[in-house]
């Protein structure tokens, strides 16, 4: 780390207690006030003591009696100073607290709007677990120094108190005495510098342990059926040791921390009694004043204590804002325009000009794909795995922006459309379809404002109906991870009743009944054509009744479109799409052909 | 609809007494322990430090400084050099504390967050699918964190606080009984609400996690179903639902911060009671007799001695509250029982082809309806089977029951003669694999996950798999070929790239028995048939079961065993059940007019 580096650190530290104090100055001010009440408190308490002490129990063993007023006030006087102190404590606890948690909420909800903005380009970068992470743990260590903060800056009144005292009782020895911060600062500096690194490390290596957590649990499956278990464990105990080592590094360097601070107030002491006591030796000073700085200096500890507590928490909490600023800074979301597609109405009409795109340079997935699709009809996107066609899917509905070209609905480039203009316009159905932890209703209906009666149309129109009646609440019923779990074809029906409810004018459909038997598929694609939906569709698709529904099919191979035409026109005109689109009827008669020699064998 | 399973058999959160989850929750990280004693001598030299520095400077001023006839320079020197050797020896002894006690928890924790997370992976399939992840993940995560806060700082607290407790409360006792009895007489009212207290921060720290995990769950479907949020622009819906998760998880954070503020601070207020009340008693039985002056102002200074470890101890507990919370979490992982084990001493497969027996093998999600009724069939060694029937017939259920993903409710699956239950996990996972239907991939290179199941495979041994099943070309389109990064989940790849890669896989782990659960249901028919004709080949003398919904699959079979309402309804060839009209007849008419 440079020397730079170092004092970014703690310039960045000091940046988020300001800007903490800044969001939330009522709670943390109230806090802060609390917190003073009680180290006013703790000084009068040794105060009122010492003064009982004198006044009434001395006193009393001298004269060997004693009044019950004396006594009452007495009690009073102690109890009443361990109130406001209890009233302090209850003060800055509750205020820290609800600050913090405010805090933690106010940057979570920043940070979890910023993950719905980016572009998908920039979620495939990052692991879900470190999203996670960042949104939890990183939120929560960043804010973590303002739980002690109030603290430490209340009982500053105690610092206050003691150094003015000091001072007026002798400035030399005041003076002398006050070594005792430039140290603190020089040992901060030191700590800050070394911890600096470590807790980055630390926090990176928390988010990998959370990532790898986290993806080994999503591909559960996989490990379990490959019995992979063992080698799991490996890879995820190999990151909790790295964390571990990582932690225990960390460890070394606040556990010396911490002690060395607390030895610092006791050293300053000491110089202050060896200079004191030379000076009494000398005769320039009275042995009383000595004594009385050398008490004052006692009472500093406290507050350089909770001082350091802050400053212990800094360097932590510093490398977990970067990570949160990093998402907080993250630019890239999608440019909305001005252009709005008029609502309801026909069928789309789709235009799709040059498109190029690639996920890695250098290597297309599409490369200038031309393709208009006439108002009402319906094309069929068919060409060999990894082609392209999935791709060309999310570009229609500008999941992602093309790099080259652009995409037309109704003649208006789809770049300069509001926000919700293209989903009000058009659906896409995936092949993997994700299912929210809610009822069947909100699954299907999302923040569309549609009646049962239109959820049940749209269930039935994707074949669903029948399995939705059967779950316990039928549309109330929760799915999704923490409810009833549906099969690949069960989601992809809900899906697609998720896409229908909406009578988009574009339904673009990624391979999303591949899941689904055969039978019911057929009687999902006569219910969309008979349904009359007012839709322009494109469906990716491999299956022949799927196609047949088409009005024309576009052969895709490589990120290119090879052909275009009827499915007659193109078994004719292009060999890669018969090839395809013919496999299993040549596998069947390849087969009717050979002899039956396969059980005889091995 | 049999395929949608009811919430069951959850993971749990165990529900001993506060001690017990300790001492259990130690047991499974014996790190912490080991060598605590010194750990212990070390922080009572620490403590002990904290104490002589004030007395050495006390000594100082009154023997020293204030000494009878003037100042006594030279008693001070070497008090003040006493004073520097008793802060090093401390501030040694407390860093040599804090370490040892860094790298036992630490260390113990790790070997914590390993055992929970190979747990996890041992729970049955339905357990794992009736969790969230984010709730999964954050046992291993975070609640393992709670518990190092507490271990780091507040466990060894609580230690020496108590010690520190009986200590003064033996010296106290010397100077006067009585008023030690009053001492306790205030506190003990004390001890006895913080008990119930503790059940009330108990409760709302359990709270506190629960909305975590929700608030998680909430907030990883932004993440994870980035593209269906974009899809539907539900941005604005999403984030409402966050915020709600967001803001439920706030005010329960806040409910337990109220009850810690009002635990801690009584102990102050049973401070100043006890102090009144040590003032007012000590004066009278000083006024009797009972007691001296001196002995009165000491026992005073005894009281804050007293007082010290109590207001430490109510700051504790609001650390130990959240440690037991977030060990109860990860003990409840741990107690969850991995319903389908492996068992001690499992068989092993003799070599050579398997074959398999369903006997009158019948399944039942928990408290939901039986998908799979009394089926007896065998699977003859070298046969290649194909599955068939209607989504929810029954036949994913088959296909794991036969790879035990699950048990049988009732009967028994037999392989190579074996029970299921009693082979060893080891040689089942060798011999018998399943593809699922959604291959799921690691975020990592191709090759690397080419060779989850078989780490030893070189890049040649990859290349070869890949031409042998007809993928080569397909490989080396990708952008850095066997090198290409597949993304998150391997989603940048297509789905249908991802069952190239899940095949490819099984076919390098070289298995006796194949199980495919429509492991090709998103690859282009050309390719299908490819692979189709490459498996057959590499798949003869082995045992091979494939679920298909493509009946194309069904007519390369040997055998074909038809599902219907979760009961064998037919089996035979291919050629026999069309001839013989009955479901599966019906079933490949309705797919020739489909795909013809």
């Amino acid at each position: 780390m440079t020397k730079r580096g170092d004092q970014a650190t703690l310039r960045e530290g000091f940046r988020i207690i300001g800007r903490a104090l800044r969001n939330e100055p009522l709670t943390l001010g109230l806090a802060i006030v609390g917190s003073a009440v009680y180290g006013l408190m703790t000084v009068a308490t040794a105060a009122v003591i010492g003064r009982v002490t004198d006044e009434v129990v001395v006193p009393a063993f001298e004269e060997g009696r004693t009044t019950s007023g004396a006594l009452w006030l007495a009690s009073l006087a102690i109890v009443g100073a361990a109130v406001f102190k209890a009233a302090g404590i209850v003060v800055r606890r509750y205020f820290a607290g609800l600050g913090q948690y405010r805090l933690n909420a106010r940057y979570r909800r920043e940070v979890s709007r910023k993950y719905l903005q980016l572009p998908l380009s920039w979620h495939h970068r990052h692991p879900t677990g470190r999203l996670l992470s960042t949104a939890n743990a990183d939120v929560e260590m960043s804010f973590w120094p303002i739980a002690p903060l109030p603290f430490a800056l209340g009982v500053l009144v105690m610092l206050a108190f003691a150094l003015v005292s000091m001072f007026i009782a002798d400035p030399i020895l005041a003076a002398v005495g006050m070594i005792v911060f430039p140290a603190i600062l020089i040992l901060n500096y030191i700590y800050q510098r070394r911890l600096s690194p470590l807790a980055t490390r630390a926090q990176a290596l928390r988010g990998d342990v959370s990532a790898v957590a986290h993806e080994s649990f999503d591909g559960a499956l996989v490990v379990k059926s490959m019995g992979r278990e063992s080698a799991e464990t490996e890879r995820f105990t190999r990151v909790a040791n790295d964390l571990r080592d990582s932690l225990v590094r960390v460890g070394r360097i606040r556990g010396a921390f911490d002690p060395v601070m607390d030895a610092i107030p006791n050293i300053g002491i000491l110089v202050v009694l060896a200079v004191g006591a030379t000076r009494v030796a000398e005769g320039s000073l009275a042995a009383g004043t000595v004594v009385q700085v050398a008490y004052l200096l006692t009472i500093t500890a406290f507050p350089v204590r909770a001082i350091g507590f802050v400053l212990g928490e800094l360097p932590s909490a510093v490398v977990s804002w970067r990570r949160v600023q990093a998402v907080r800074s993250a630019t890239g979301s999608l440019d909305y325009g001005p252009d709005e597609l008029p609502s309801g109405g026909g069928p789309a009409e789709l235009s799709v000009r040059g498109v190029g795109y690639s996920y890695v340079d250098d290597t297309p997935v599409l490369e200038d794909v031309n393709l208009d699709v006439a108002s009402g009809r319906t094309v069929a996107v068919v060409g060999p795995t990894g082609s392209g066609k999935s791709t060309l899917a999310s570009v229609l509905i500008r999941l992602v922006d093309p790099d080259t070209g652009a995409v037309l609905i109704d003649g208006v480039d789809l770049r300069g459309l509001q926000h919700a203009s293209v989903a009000g316009s058009a659906a896409l159905v995936f092949q993997q379809a994700f299912i929210f932890n809610d009822t069947v209703r909100d699954n299907v209906a999302l923040d569309l404002d549609a009646t049962d009666a239109d959820v049940w149309s749209a269930l039935d129109l994707a074949q669903a109906g029948g399995f939705i009646r059967d779950l316990d609440g039928a549309l109330d019923a929760v799915i999704g991870e923490r409810g009833t779990t549906l099969s690949g074809g069960q989601r992809q029906r809900l899906a697609l009743a998720r896409a229908l409810v909406r009578r988009p004018r574009l339904l673009v459909l990624d391979d999303a009944t591949s899941a689904v038997d055969p039978e019911v598929e057929r009687r999902i694609l006569a219910g969309l054509r008979d349904a009359a939906l007012p839709s322009t569709v494109v469906v990716v698709a491999y299956r022949r009744a799927t196609i047949s529904l088409a009005d024309e099919v576009v052969y895709v191979e490589n990120g290119r479109i090879l052909a275009r035409g009827t499915h007659e026109e193109l078994l004719g005109a292009s060999p890669g799409y018969a090839e395809l689109i013919t496999a299993y009827e040549r596998d069947a008669a390849v087969r009717e052909s050979e002899p039956v020699t396969e059980v005889a064998d091995g | 609809m049999a395929d949608a399973t009811a919430v069951s058999s959850r993971v749990g959160i165990q529900q001993d007494n506060a001690l017990r989850t300790v001492r259990r929750g130690l047991a499974l990280s014996p790190e912490i322990t080991q060598g605590l004693g010194w750990t212990l001598t070390l922080a009572i030299v620490a403590t002990a430090g904290r104490v002589i520095v004030p007395i050495t400077v006390q000594q100082t001023i009154d023997r020293g400084l204030n000494a009878p006839g003037g100042a006594d320079i030279g008693f001070v020197r070497s008090m003040l050099v006493a004073a520097v050797i008793a802060i090093a020896v401390t501030v040694v002894a407390a860093y040599q504390m804090n370490y040892r006690l860094f790298r036992a928890s630490e260390t113990g924790l790790a070997t914590l967050r390993s055992k929970a997370f190979r747990h996890v992976h041992d729970l049955s399939v339905l357990t794992q699918n009736t969790e969230s992840r984010g709730s999964l993940v954050a046992r291993v995560t975070t609640d393992v964190d709670t518990i190092s806060r507490f271990v780091q700082w507040g466990g060894l607290m609580m230690v020496i606080s108590i010690g520190q407790l009986l200590l003064a409360t033996v010296i106290m006792a010397v100077y006067s009984w009585q008023l030690t009895l009053l001492v306790w007489a205030c506190f003990l009212p004390l001890f006895l609400a913080l008990r119930f207290f503790q059940k009330l921060l108990s409760g709302a720290y359990l709270a506190v996690r629960e909305r975590l995990g929700a608030m998680l769950g909430a907030i990883s479907e932004a993440v994870v179903g980035a593209q269906a949020v974009r899809a539907y622009s539900i941005e604005g819906r999403t984030q409402r639902r966050i915020d709600d998760a967001i803001e439920a998880h706030r005010m329960s954070a806040t409910r337990a911060q109220k009850l810690v503020a009002f635990t801690f601070s009584s102990g102050e207020i049973v401070a100043g009671i006890a102090n009144a009340a040590v003032v007012v008693v000590g004066v009278l039985l000083g006024i009797a007799g009972d007691i001296t002056l001196g002995r009165l102002v000491a026992f005073l200074f005894l009281v804050t001695l007293f007082i010290a470890p109590v207001q430490v101890g109510t700051e504790v507990l609001n650390e130990a509250q959240n440690a037991i919370a977030g060990w109860r979490r990860v003990l409840g992982v741990l107690d969850t029982p991995a319903d389908v084990a492996d068992p001690p001493d499992g068989v092993v497969l003799a070599p050579g082809p398997i074959g398999i027996r369903f006997d009158r093998v019948s399944y039942a999600y928990p408290d939901g309806p039986t998908v799979l009724k009394d089926v007896s069939v065998e699977i003859a060694p070298k046969s290649r089977v194909a599955v068939v029937g209607e989504t929810g017939s029954g036949k994913t259920t088959f296909a794991k029951l036969l790879t035990r993903l699950m048990d049988p409710a009732g009967g028994t699956v037999l392989l190579g003669g074996h029970d299921l239950r009693t082979i060893g996990f080891e040689s089942l996972r060798e011999r018998v694999i399943m593809v699922p239907q959604e291959g799921f991939l690691f975020d990592d290179t191709l090759a690397a996950n080419l060779r989850f199941a078989s780490p030893g495979a070189d890049d040649a041994t990859l290349r070869g798999a890949l031409r042998e099943l007809g993928l080569a070309g397909w490989a080396d389109s990708l952008a850095n070929g066997l090198e290409t990064q597949v993304g998150q989940r391997g989603e940048s790849l297509s789905a249908g790239e991802r069952q190239l890669v899940a095949l490819v896989r099984a076919y390098l782990a070289d298995p006796d028995v194949l199980v495919l659960d429509e492991a090709t249901s998103a690859v282009d028919p050309a390719t299908e048939v490819r692979l189709a004709r490459a498996l057959a080949g590499v798949t003869r003398g082995r045992t091979s079961v494939t679920i298909a919904h493509r009946l194309s699959t069904a007519e390369a079979a040997d055998e074909v065993l038809v599902f219907d309402n979760g009961v064998l309804a037919e089996r035979g060839p291919h050629r026999e059940l069309v001839r013989r009209g009955g479901v599966y007849a019906g079933m490949h008419a309705a797919w020739v007019s489909s795909s013809g």
